[in-house]
């Protein structure tokens, strides 16, 4: 049993009668055998750390003294992640039937979902199948929406948006799990997670994935892939292969890594496999570079978003992320200043650990990979050249 | 009992006073925050790291007891979620 399961997904929100017939009503599992349950499948967190679900929910749980608060993370912060407000648009009643259990689970009243202020239609979905639900639910249930930022979906920032309204995460400890929203213990989980947990608590939960393809492929979106499919399967799924060869592969998301097709095509694209190999799975993006772009530009690109997103909080993102964005446009641009190259290397060294949250550790492990994977490029740029597919004599 | 110096990275504004009191652990990167050596704080440093707690301008600076529980923080920085 997939998500993907029953009708198809650009057919809009399963009613709650259609979902109820398809998947019968809630199961009335009482919450430690809920929790043993998600133990036993060994289900993993979609939100990007891969946590697993049963632990978290216990480490809630034993907190809870009857205080405790569920916040369903559909920020979805990621720019090239469209999993979670896909999900929420086609089947807001599997993410709701999850939040309840795991409310049920570490014995919470107040279930909050929030969910990215410009994802109208994974809004409007969830609002109508809320509306759709006997009062006692809809009375127990708010719907928040989350700042457009790529921290916002952290969750300490989560919980500090809905109790100050400040969407920027907060140090730590303590956790969430340990004093959260008002002070309360929170479970904040993707709504990914919650789906699924919701078809491990029926008894059918698969070995699956929501993953978002794009870049150099023939139609990129939303999948759900089986965790034994390799990148290879995945990608020749989207239509007759892809349109050229590609010469890196984003996996994970802006926090994740470049990596060589030839080191992955064939690899199954499971977190445990890729975790194995030193990757993450992340929130499931996976962005193909086309032969013809260049890598120095791509990752450019990425680490000017990521220093405008920082909270700027913490001087080392705040400082460190800026100069990291000028220096590599400036070697991305073919007119770097001499010691361009040594100070990225030199800086994703010193980044890791030193903010609040992990949003420089997370810039600094992509930059690190794109300095491995195009070195020839960088130093290419370095030298004021691209060696790219498109290439092109130097300026002086 | 080891300790280790723990920093609230948000309250550090790059003053760099810890780093001029306990240089032995504390380095400044290009732009003036400090790099925190990890593990337990030498006990012929212990000293100099209470007084790097305690001149720290903004409350940045906290001594924890090697399994995490705090051992010494100024006594006028507020609770954290208070």
């Amino acid at each position: 049993m997939e998500l993907t399961s029953g009708p198809p997904w650009r057919a809009g929100a399963e009613s709650l009668a259609a979902h109820r017939q398809r998947l019968g009503g809630l199961p009335s599992t009482a919450g430690p055998a809920l929790i043993a349950e998600l133990d036993e499948s060994r289900l993993l967190g979609r939100g990007g750390a891969g946590f697993l679900t049963g632990r978290k929910w216990r480490a809630v749980a034993e907190r809870a003294n009857g205080g405790a608060m569920v916040l369903v993370n559909g920020a979805e912060g990621e720019p090239l992640s469209a999993k979670d407000r896909s999900l929420l648009t086609a089947r807001p009643h599997l993410v709701i039937d999850g939040a309840l259990l795991a409310a049920r689970a570490v014995a919470a009243q107040d279930v909050l979902f929030y969910v990215g202020r410009d994802h109208h239609a994974a809004l409007l979905a969830l609002r109508r199948a809320l509306a759709e639900r006997p009062t006692d639910t809809a009375e127990r249930v708010r719907v928040i929406e989350a700042p457009a930022r790529y921290v916002a979906g952290e969750e300490t920032a989560a919980v500090h948006f809905v109790t100050a309204g400040d969407a920027r995460p907060l140090a730590t400890p303590p956790r969430p799990f340990e004093r959260g929203i008002g002070g309360r213990p929170t479970l904040v989980q993707n709504v990914e997670t919650l789906a699924r947990a919701a078809l491990v608590a029926r008894g059918r939960h698969g070995d699956t994935g929501l993953v978002t393809l794009s870049g150099a492929v023939h139609r990129s979106g939303v999948q759900e892939i089986a965790f034994e499919s390799t990148l290879g399967e995945v990608v020749a799924a989207t239509g007759a292969g892809v349109p050229s060869p590609a010469q890196a592969v984003l996996l994970g998301g802006y926090f994740g890594a470049w990596v060589a097709p030839d080191d992955v095509w064939a690899l199954p694209l499971d977190p445990h496999s890729l975790r194995a190999r030193g990757l993450a799975f992340g929130c499931g993006v996976v962005h193909l570079l086309a032969a013809d772009a260049c890598g120095v530009e791509a990752t450019s690109r990425i680490m000017a978003r990521l220093a405008s997103e920082s909270a700027r909080q913490c001087g080392p993102c705040l400082f460190g992320l800026s100069a990291i964005a000028a220096a590599s446009h400036r070697l991305a641009t073919r007119a770097p200043e001499a010691s361009d190259l040594e100070r990225l290397h030199r800086w994703s060294g010193q980044l890791s650990g030193r903010g609040a949250c992990k949003h420089p550790d997370g810039a600094v492990g992509l930059l690190r990979s794109a300095l491995d994977l195009f070195a020839p490029d960088f130093a290419a740029h370095q030298r004021r050249r691209c060696v790219g597919a498109v290439a092109e004599l130097g300026v002086a | 009992m080891g300790r280790t110096l723990a920093i609230d990275r948000i309250r550090c504004d790059g003053h760099g006073l810890c780093a001029e009191l306990v240089p032995e652990r504390i380095t400044l990167d290009d732009w003036g925050f400090p790099i925190i050596a990890g593990g337990a704080v030498p006990i012929e440093l212990l000293d100099n790291v209470r007084r790097a707690v305690d001149a720290c301008p903004v409350l940045a600076l906290r001594l924890r007891a090697e399994a995490g529980a705090l051992v010494s923080r100024s006594a006028t920085a507020p609770r954290p979620g208070a």
